[in-house]
């Protein structure tokens, strides 16, 4: 059932069951989430690169199963938050504690960049994701899942240099999902794609991300996005946590309804005031 | 083939076997021109023998094996010192492109050595090795070391970082990093190498074999100068012509096999 759902197209009529099948996920979500998604927390976290000292003193706790958006005008550290958080970086002081002691494939990042290998057919870079498990004997299939999760299971044979750029984004996020990761980080994975490519993009990110519960960490620059998408919005400025908004809508959210519209004004007029002070 | 098959390629119809023989249109004229040019005695043969006089002393050199023998002592003279210079070149530009501390050791030392141009060697090779067939292939081996050797470095160092990064997060080993990641990535840049080595080798090997050497075609040709065959001498050159081209149809199609992925590759 799960699965047939997955296969309708975004804009199909819901059917009768499928209030049932959306109360069973959202069931599974609350059982799974606790299972699935790591929660984390951050104390006193500091970054600096030589003099420049980009984070100034982080602490945030993050629920697990959690969808957090952080915004900030470029320069501001979100992007450096993001790579603490997944360890690609180590801090200056201060420290990062996940739930549980995750293992390698738990913690995933995805890029602007989709960071394809282009030598590789797009089937064996999603294959790359499974980390370790690359070896095991159902490693194809899981890749094969996770292709049709994004909805590109007849581009498995193709080398990505024939993709469109929102396609490669999409194999880049099969990558990060084939190892069911507890924690999913973006940076800015949506920045280089168009306008509609984008909200497809979105509501794709959104479904994934409910289907598997894990907690996602979205660092982007546009604001309508962030609150579209996100439980909760950090706006970071000068290297600290200036704003913690929480996102109270239900979900699926209208795209361009009021509610929307009043949070993302409230957290660009935040936005644009602290750029006053600087200028 | 029905006439609705052909219909979306109107432009440019599809004609493989013609398509094939586009390129030989060039080289084939000039031989016509050069028959017709020694026929009507525009050219006299003392300076210039006929396609067809060359052929003939090719034909008989064929006959008497000398041909055969000549072409197969260069030929491998030419692929045992591209071996080892190759081999040599190869793995010193990925130990450079892989070790900091190896590129520290010996890039400055191969970037001095590169600056001398390894024919100038010549008269110390003769002095070290004879006429020997060592000195053949130590000239070969020197002449493809460096582009291979620069051409592996760069590909290697200019490989996307952004995807090293990649790798290492998915938790590629260092081996597999190496065979995932970074070897292919150099590989477009270490073939542009292979194809000037190629042309490198055959450079070196005839200018070898006409100062010292005993047998090979670039001896042959030396020969045949003493004699004043100058059918002969003509016929070395033709044949060098035609190696070396096969030598760059064999790294092209190298080069099509194993970067299919390269969109330069891809079939339209």
């Amino acid at each position: 059932m799960q699965e047939a759902l997955r296969f309708q197209p975004v804009d199909a009529e819901p059917v009768d069951h499928a209030d049932i099948v959306v109360k069973s996920r959202h069931l599974r979500r609350v059982t799974d989430n606790a299972a699935r998604g790591l929660s984390l927390t951050i104390r006193g976290l500091r970054k600096a690169f030589g003099d420049n000292e980009v984070l100034r003193g982080i602490d945030l706790h993050i629920p697990s199963g959690q969808f957090v958006a952080i915004v900030g005008r470029s320069g501001c550290g979100k992007s450096t938050l993001l790579r603490l958080i997944a360890g690609l970086d180590a801090p200056t002081a201060g420290s990062i504690a996940f739930g549980e002691e995750p293992r390698a494939q738990d913690v995933r990042v995805m890029f602007q960049e989709p960071r394809l290998l282009p030598w590789a057919r797009v089937l064996s870079n999603v294959e790359v994701g499974l980390g370790r498990e690359r070896s095991s004997a159902d490693a194809q299939a899981r890749a094969e899942r996770a292709l049709v999760e994004v909805g590109l299971g007849d581009k498995r044979a193709q080398w990505p240099s024939v993709l469109s750029g929102g396609q490669k984004q999409r194999v880049a996020l099969a990558r990060a999902l084939v190892s069911q990761p507890r924690v999913l980080a973006f940076d800015e994975p949506l920045g280089a794609l168009d306008a509609l490519t984008r909200i497809s993009m979105q509501q794709l990110l959104e479904r994934v991300w409910r289907d598997q519960g894990f907690t996602a960490i979205l660092v982007t620059h546009d604001v309508a996005e962030a609150v579209a998408l996100a439980d909760r919005v950090l706006v970071i400025e000068d290297g600290r946590i200036a704003e913690d908004v929480t996102i109270d809508l239900p979900r699926p959210r209208r795209r361009g309804s009021a509610e929307l519209a009043a949070l993302e004004g409230e957290i660009l007029k935040h936005l644009l005031e602290g750029s006053e002070d600087t200028l | 083939m029905s006439l609705i098959d052909s219909l979306p390629r109107v432009g440019a119809p599809k004609l493989p076997k013609v398509d094939g023989l586009i390129p030989w249109i060039v080289p084939l004229a000039i031989v016509l021109i050069w028959q017709l040019a020694c026929v009507t005695g525009f050219v006299p043969s003392r300076v210039l023998p006929a396609p067809t006089d060359v052929a003939l002393a090719g034909w008989k050199l064929l006959l008497s094996g000398e041909l055969v023998r000549n072409i197969w002592v260069s030929f491998w003279r030419a692929s045992i010192g591209f071996v080892i210079g190759g081999g040599i070149g190869f793995a010193f530009g990925l130990a450079n492109g892989l070790s900091q501390l190896s590129a520290k050791l010996t890039d400055t030392t191969l970037q001095m050595v590169r600056n001398i141009p390894h024919l100038a060697l010549i008269p110390l090779v003769i002095l070290w090795f004879g006429i020997d067939e060592s000195a053949k292939l130590f000239l070969v081996a020197l002449g493809v070391f460096f582009p291979i050797y620069l051409n592996t470095l760069h590909g290697i160092r200019t490989v996307d970082p952004q995807l090293i990064e990649m790798g290492r997060i998915y938790g590629m080993t260092d081996g597999e990093l190496f065979r995932r990641v970074i070897f292919p990535g150099a590989l477009p840049s270490i073939f542009v190498g292979l194809r000037f080595a190629l042309g490198i080798m055959w450079l070196t090997l005839i200018v070898a074999e006409t100062i010292a050497a005993s047998s090979g075609l670039g001896y042959m040709a030396m020969q045949a100068r003493e004699f004043m065959l100058i059918d002969v001498v003509v016929l070395s050159i033709l044949i060098y012509a035609l190696l070396g081209k096969l030598a760059d149809s064999a790294s092209r199609a190298l080069e099509r096999l194993t970067l299919s992925w390269h969109p330069a590759f891809q079939k339209k």
